[in-house]
């Protein structure tokens, strides 16, 4: 970590620092409204930081992430509502439960040689199964949903995630820095170095003795576990889960668009992909609700027409085109 | 009792048939451009609301419908190819999947701005009409559709074995550096078969408002059954795509009958998940 | 001296057609040893059975005392065996520093020795000027330097080199003879080759095996082996010869 601190660029160091200070002080000044935009992005920068880690490090697409924030949501969720366990415990059998789904997953995927497209088809299915069947299980409330009641006598127990909106937005920032960080760590790692060697060239990096199904196999269930914890953090947050809403394709999609943006394999991709894109949608949203347009909708012909954009045009992201602009080189790619 | 189920089988066999040539489309795309449709569906979606809009106003039989919808299907596959999907061409595969995400993203919620999230039916006068055969009452306008799909399928079969621009689209699936080498225009051939394929889901999409009511919601639904079709059948192979479309008609129709209609995609899913992990080349394709 | 790898009549069959058929040779600790033949003889199969990216159909491969066939190419690496690919594989992205210190990491838990020990090793290929540089960025003469500087980093006892000479110029074939020879002085290590370059051949190596259609015609040291008939009408056409 200090070795870190020591090598970024000495303008890196200033920006950092100054961000991570305007965000902590933000809260006394900026309104509800800011807060709530604010934590979304964090949600998603942490999110996309967990899927970047396999796709932009291992090179394994996975276009079923939703299904471990939603596996993660429930759990966490199931042990709080049936059996009184808090979050901050939950969140280990959150963590655990994904962690086996994606080692599934993986082992399924790289032992039986299912690569590229057809490893993301294999995510997909395994997502949407999970789908349907939470919508037929009637331990989580079915396709009608599970709710985390709101409980007067709570409010203010943070060790319970009962809380307002600071008490999130402030877990959204911890989150956020702490798995950039991670990421960053692990990029310049051994770990991370054979992540790579596998994106480039998996026989290649076999030929330098690397174990790429080990190696494969850590990137999938670290990513899972990590997107875990965003799920707990989503359904303690908003309170409900429906399996249309969490384990659907979209949210998928969704939760890759900020480091597809920002830069595959950048640790700061998905964070400038978040920043980027999220108060764009959110702004867009507000704007064509006030002329009665189809609001979501809205938002999400422009995260299409972002996609298509982005991919054409920079396919390697904002964030190395910014960093070379303004002098402040990413160390950890 | 074994009449319900051969009913039901029936049923599907024809549902399959139509899923089929959808899937067709998909098929000749992948395996000739290599490039993966991940807006499949969302075409097919289109060219349902195209097919309503032609019935609500003119009275136009979706059976008619077919042919103006697959030629202006056709136009917007060769478009499309040529001015955003060929600068993908052998671009790595999560790019071109992205960018096909994003156009998917994009005719689903401009379909939902456009006409909400209601679905939109078509009611034909013979929509409830059927043929008694012995035990099995089948659906006039599931025939018709079946029929259709297997005359449309037949026609691209056709193209592709008889004629010499589809002897020169199967010569770039077959060795891309070799057909380049001889002088074929290799970009016009991908945009025509772009145009093929979308052409395939244009008349898909006009036989599938006889079977299910239009709605934005489908899109990505078809584009994954379209997939689960491919893959069985063989990713590339065009009669894998019609075997695997009535594999899928008939399991979905008998999972639908015997368990909650809600949950006949799950056993498609475990479906995909079984051939990719013991038979990745498909049912009837080739190991490469 | 101690036999450090022997293959044991070794086959391999591509839908019916044999490409290698019944090969065995013995490669002893320290030596420079070359595989040679015409195209398509079943250099590269032979090799590729060696390194564990194919698996024999029949025969053995022992190295160091254990057999190795049909173990996966990570684990002969890990057992002291590098390669080089014929097509050069390198991590486009990546830096040719970062290429090689992936090398290095199989044996250096510690990320500071083992980026210290790649640049030691580009210094030696003559690539530290180039270290910073993405591999997709180097010529092919670079490449191929590269794709050796990979497989050193991993400190192999056995160095399989896949005609690593192709495509340079004389001076640079010069330059990379000596380096071989270098590090088979100084560090004891054993090399097997496959190469084309006679030049280079004639060089290094103290003994040669002629591949033809897969089976094994002719064995011994260089001056003899291409002295030897067999070995002429195998490269040139039976009827230049007769």
């Amino acid at each position: 970590m200090i070795e870190l601190w020591r090598i970024a660029p000495p303008r890196g160091r200033i920006v950092i620092a100054l961000a991570l200070a305007v965000l902590l002080a933000l809260p006394l000044a900026a309104d509800r409204y800011v807060i709530s935009v604010l934590t979304l992005i964090f949600y998603f920068a942490y999110v996309g930081q967990a899927w970047n880690l396999m796709m932009g490090y291992a090179g394994q697409l996975s276009l079923g992430h939703a299904l471990y924030v939603g596996v993660g949501g429930y759990v966490a969720a199931l042990m709080w509502l049936k059996l009184g366990i808090g979050p901050w415990l939950g969140v280990f059998a959150a963590v655990a439960a994904a962690a086996a789904f994606g080692a599934a997953i993986g082992w399924l995927g790289f032992r039986f040689g299912i690569a590229g497209v057809y490893f993301a088809l294999l995510t997909i299915a395994f997502a949407e199964f999970t789908r349907i069947g939470f919508d037929h299980l009637e331990l989580t409330g079915g396709a009608a949903g599970l709710f985390l009641p709101f409980e007067e006598k709570r409010i203010g127990e943070w060790w319970n995630l009962r809380g307002g909106q600071l008490l999130f937005y402030y877990l959204g920032l911890a989150l956020a820095a702490g798995a950039a960080l991670l990421v960053a760590l692990m990029a310049r790692s051994r770990l991370g170095y054979q992540w790579r060697a596998v994106r480039e060239d998996e026989t290649a990096a076999r030929a330098l003795g690397i174990d790429a199904f080990a190696v494969k196999m850590a990137a999938v269930v670290i990513s899972s576990g990590m997107t875990a914890v965003g799920g707990v953090f989503y359904a303690f947050y908003y309170n409900n889960l429906f399996p249309s809403q969490v384990f659907e394709i979209s949210r998928s999609i969704e939760l890759i668009l900020a480091p597809i943006v920002g830069g595959l394999g950048t640790v700061f991709g998905p964070v400038i992909g978040a920043f980027v894109l999220t108060p764009l949608g959110e702004g867009l949203t507000a704007v064509t609700g006030r002329f009665g347009i189809n609001a979501p909708g809205v938002k999400a012909v422009f995260y299409g027409v972002v996609l298509i954009v982005i991919i054409s045009a920079m396919p390697s992201g904002v964030w190395p085109r910014l960093a070379a602009l303004f002098g402040l080189k990413d160390h950890a790619r | 009792m074994w009449s319900i189920y051969l009913n039901v089988a029936v049923q599907g066999v024809l549902t399959g048939l139509v899923y089929g040539l959808m899937a067709l489309g998909l098929s000749v795309i992948f395996g000739v451009v290599r490039v993966v449709n991940f807006a499949h569906g969302e075409f097919a979606v289109v060219a349902m609301y195209a097919a309503y809009a032609l019935f609500t106003a003119f009275r136009l039989d979706p059976l008619w419908a077919l042919l103006p919808l697959a030629a202006l299907f056709f136009l917007v596959g060769y478009g499309l190819q040529a001015a955003l999907i060929n600068p993908f061409v052998g671009r790595p595969e999560h790019e071109q999947f992205i960018l096909l995400v994003g156009v998917g993203i994009i005719i689903v919620n401009v379909l939902l701005i456009a006409f909400g999230p209601d679905s939109r039916p078509v009611n034909l006068s013979y929509g409830f009409d059927s043929y008694e055969i012995g035990p099995l009452i089948v659906d006039k306008p599931r025939v018709f559709a079946a029929a259709a799909a297997i005359a449309v399928a037949a026609a691209l079969f056709w193209f592709f074995r008889r004629t010499r621009t589809g002897a020169a689209i199967r010569a770039c699936a077959d060795n891309l550096v070799g057909a380049g080498v001889v002088g074929l225009n290799v970009k016009r051939l991908f945009a025509l078969t772009f145009g093929l394929g979308l052409a395939c889901v244009g008349a898909a999409g006009a036989l599938l408002v006889t079977i299910a009511d239009a709605a934005p919601s489908l899109g990505p639904a078809y584009t994954l059954l379209a997939f689960i079709i491919v893959i069985i059948g063989g990713l590339g192979s065009m009669a894998g795509a019609l075997v695997g479309g009535v594999l899928i008609g008939v399991s979905e129709a008998l999972a639908g009958f015997l368990f909650a209609p809600s949950m006949k995609s799950m056993f498609s899913f475990a479906l995909l998940i079984a051939v990719l992990v013991l038979r990745p080349q498909g049912l009837l394709g080739q190991r490469t | 001296m101690t036999t450090l790898l022997a293959a044991a009549n070794l086959s391999k069959r591509f839908a019916g057609l044999i490409a290698v058929n019944q090969v065995s040779f013995e490669v002893a600790a320290g030596e420079i040893f070359a595989v040679i033949g015409p195209n398509g003889a079943g250099k590269t199969t032979l090799f590729a059975m060696i390194a564990g990216a194919l698996t024999p159909d029949e025969g053995t491969v022992t190295f160091a005392g254990a057999r190795i066939d049909g173990l996966t190419s990570d684990a002969v690496c890990r057992r002291g065996i590098a390669r080089t690919f014929q097509i050069v594989r390198p991590f486009p992205a990546l830096s040719v520093e970062d290429n090689v210190m992936i090398g290095a990491l199989l044996r250096r838990a510690d990320m500071r020795s083992a980026r210290a020990h790649a640049r030691a090793i580009l210094e030696m290929l003559d690539l530290a000027d180039k270290r910073a540089a993405t591999a997709s960025s180097l010529t092919l003469p670079d490449r191929k330097r590269l794709e050796v500087a990979r497989a050193l980093a991993t400190d192999p006892k056995l160095l399989l080199l896949d005609e690593v000479m192709a495509g340079l110029r004389p001076t640079e074939t010069d330059r990379m003879v000596a380096i071989l020879r270098k590090l088979n002085r100084d560090t004891g290590m054993t090399i097997l080759l496959i190469e084309h370059v006679m030049r280079a051949v004639m060089a290094l190596a103290s003994r040669v095996l002629v591949l033809h259609h897969g089976a094994a015609i002719a064995h011994g040291a260089p001056k003899d082996v291409v002295r030897d008939p067999a070995v002429i009408a195998s490269y040139l056409g039976a009827e230049a010869v007769g």
